[in-house]
């Protein structure tokens, strides 16, 4: 009864304010939209650009050629021709750095995720989780300083393919702890319970049953972490500098696409090439983004 | 009461999640072999802390104590390997819960696979037709046993779940109110199930429905607050409680 008549108070006063509060509420709502338009329309215009400036330079050559030297594509310019070549090497560079630093996170990123997750509690897993997420905070630069220190100073004697890789893990590897962490606690502890209880041991649990039912959260961290790193330039000019042929020598530096981009830009002759090598990038990157939702989502409507 | 054959024994078992906070205490029984022995009492009085005791379930909480001995044909478990133990005494859980990521057929088997042990592919062809046959599933599922388990009704993979348990041969079954997700079609289907089942395993049962302990039990323990009050024979315990706490609770005075 008490209640019944609060109830009736409330909405009462609702009413009596309806009208100001409609106002405010829908020019919150307004501004909320503006906003929001502002921030697709930023994405809109970044493709956009790139598209418009960018794909006259997509032609075959582009994927099978390497960068061209600045005498060629000033002469390109000098008769109004697209300029010759492609990024071959960059692209090449960056699939052989992206999969080497993914050969060393991954495996690293599971395990600790799986440690956190399994001693969600314990005082050193707090810890690991803090380091983690300072690790996240440093900056990219400063990361490819210290691999330059560790690794080209030490072990390759030079820029190398390895230096590079170990500075994009290093910059993988808290984005897949993280992640591995969160898509094990998507699971279920009652499936986790079932194996168990039919005698499993603890290892195979793990294996068998905790990894194959996060497995889409696992690569869709994965993807989110490669994507994340494709696009990193200052890290690499630190590590790995850069080549204008193909290399596959892990030991030899190597380009990248983003780092033939950086070259692009400091060569007046070579503006062109900027931006279908960014359109190019930026498809890369917006494929595996698309990709991992994509898997997320099929595992959703499961 | 004096059971036939017994098959397990607890003695004097006692368990505290934290210290000096006990979820069991002293509790002290002989279960019967090929029977079913229901667990009762209201909620928060340690039914499935007990129940979890047995195949050592209970042990995954990290600050637990357990005090006195559970005795599976005369030897402690609690001197077992837990791997062994849990191969002996299977575990049916209140929600269904089939591996999402394996067929019915692989579910089935799933105690084997995630074991390592090899089956020729014969012997797991015998192994899940017997088992689903056992568990009564066999006829509605054979022609989609490499769909995923979980495609299934609720009903349906209750008893996937049971065959799953069941696939080891083990000694005993627990379930911990097994048919309290279930509409009352598939809760009749494993209670049938059970009273066949107990011809060739021993079941313990923890339920919150008395009618159904009075319909399917032989044997029934009534808990409170971590006490075991009363183990009875079934009948004796619904017509004729001993103790008036037995009594309120099966009268509905409380629970
Ligand atoms: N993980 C846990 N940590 C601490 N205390 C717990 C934990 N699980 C259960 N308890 C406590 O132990 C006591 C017994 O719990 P238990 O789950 O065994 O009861 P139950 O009889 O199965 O109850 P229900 O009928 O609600 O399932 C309760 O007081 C509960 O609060
Ligand atoms: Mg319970």
């Amino acid at each position: 009864m008490d209640s019944s008549i609060l109830q009736k108070r409330k909405t009462m006063t609702t009413t009596t304010h309806f009208g100001a509060r409609s106002f405010k509420s829908r020019l919150f709502f307004s501004i909320v939209l503006l906003f929001a338009l502002i921030t697709i329309s930023i994405v809109f215009l970044i493709i956009g650009t790139l598209a418009a400036k960018g794909f006259r330079q997509i032609n075959w050559s582009f994927f099978t050629q390497v960068a061209p030297d600045t005498f060629d594509a000033m002469m390109a310019n000098a008769s109004g021709k697209i300029i010759p070549g492609g990024i071959l090497n960059g692209i090449t560079g960056t699939l052989l750095l992206v999969g080497l630093a993914s050969v060393i996170a991954i495996p690293f990123g599971i395990v600790i995720g799986i440690y956190l997750y399994e001693n969600a509690t314990k005082r050193y897993a707090n810890v690991i989780r803090d380091i983690t997420d300072v690790l996240q905070g440093v900056p990219s630069i400063v990361v490819g300083l210290i691999v330059y220190l560790w690794v080209v100073v030490d072990i390759t004697k030079g820029y190398s393919v390895l230096a590079g890789s170990v500075a994009l893990a290093i910059m993988m590897l808290p984005l897949i702890i993280r992640s591995t962490e969160e898509s094990m606690k998507m699971v279920p502890t009652t499936l986790k319970e079932a194996a168990i209880a039919l005698g499993t041991p603890y290892y195979k649990v793990i294996l068998r049953v905790l990894i194959p039912s996060s497995f889409s959260g696992l690569i869709t961290g994965v993807l989110l972490a490669v994507s994340r790193v494709m696009g990193e330039t200052a890290p690499l000019l630190l590590t790995t500098l850069g080549n204008s042929s193909v290399n596959w020598n892990l030991a030899k530096p190597v380009s990248a696409v983003p780092l033939l981009i950086w070259q692009f830009y400091n060569d007046p002759n070579m503006v062109n090439l900027i931006w279908s090598s960014s359109l190019f990038l930026m498809g890369f990157v917006l494929l595996l983004n698309i990709l991992s939702k994509w898997i997320a989502a099929k595992k959703s409507i499961q | 009461m004096a059971p036939a054959t017994s098959i397990l024994s607890i003695e004097d078992l006692s368990i505290a999640y934290d210290r000096d906070k006990y979820a069991v205490k002293n509790v002290t029984a002989t279960v019967r072999k090929n029977a079913i022995t229901a667990i009762m009492g209201p909620s928060g009085c340690g039914k499935t802390t007990l129940l979890r005791a047995i195949n050592r379930m209970h042990e995954l909480y990290p600050n637990i104590s357990t005090e006195g001995k559970i005795k599976l044909y005369g030897d402690n478990i609690y001197e077992m390997p837990t791997i062994e133990l849990r191969r002996k005494i299977g575990m049916v859980f209140q929600r269904p819960n089939p591996f999402p990521t394996m067929s019915i057929y692989e579910n089935v088997i799933a105690g084997y696979k995630l074991n390592g042990i090899h089956l020729k592919r014969s012997e797991r062809d015998e192994i899940v037709e017997i088992t689903l046959r056992d568990v009564t599933l066999w006829d509605e599922v054979k022609n989609a046993l490499h769909k995923k388990g979980t495609f299934l009704s609720g009903g349906q993979q209750q008893r996937l779940c049971v065959a799953r348990a069941l696939a080891f041969k083990p000694e005993i079954i627990l379930l911990d109110e097994p048919t309290s997700a279930l509409d009352p079609v598939s809760t009749a289907k494993i209670e049938d199930l059970l009273v066949e089942l107990k011809q060739h395993y021993t079941i313990i049962l923890v339920t919150h429905n008395m009618s159904q302990a009075a319909r399917i039990s032989d044997n029934s323990m009534f808990m409170y607050l971590g006490e075991l009050i009363e183990y009875e024979d079934t009948k004796t315990m619904f017509t004729n409680p001993k103790d008036p706490r037995t009594e309120g609770y099966l009268t509905g005075k409380f629970g």
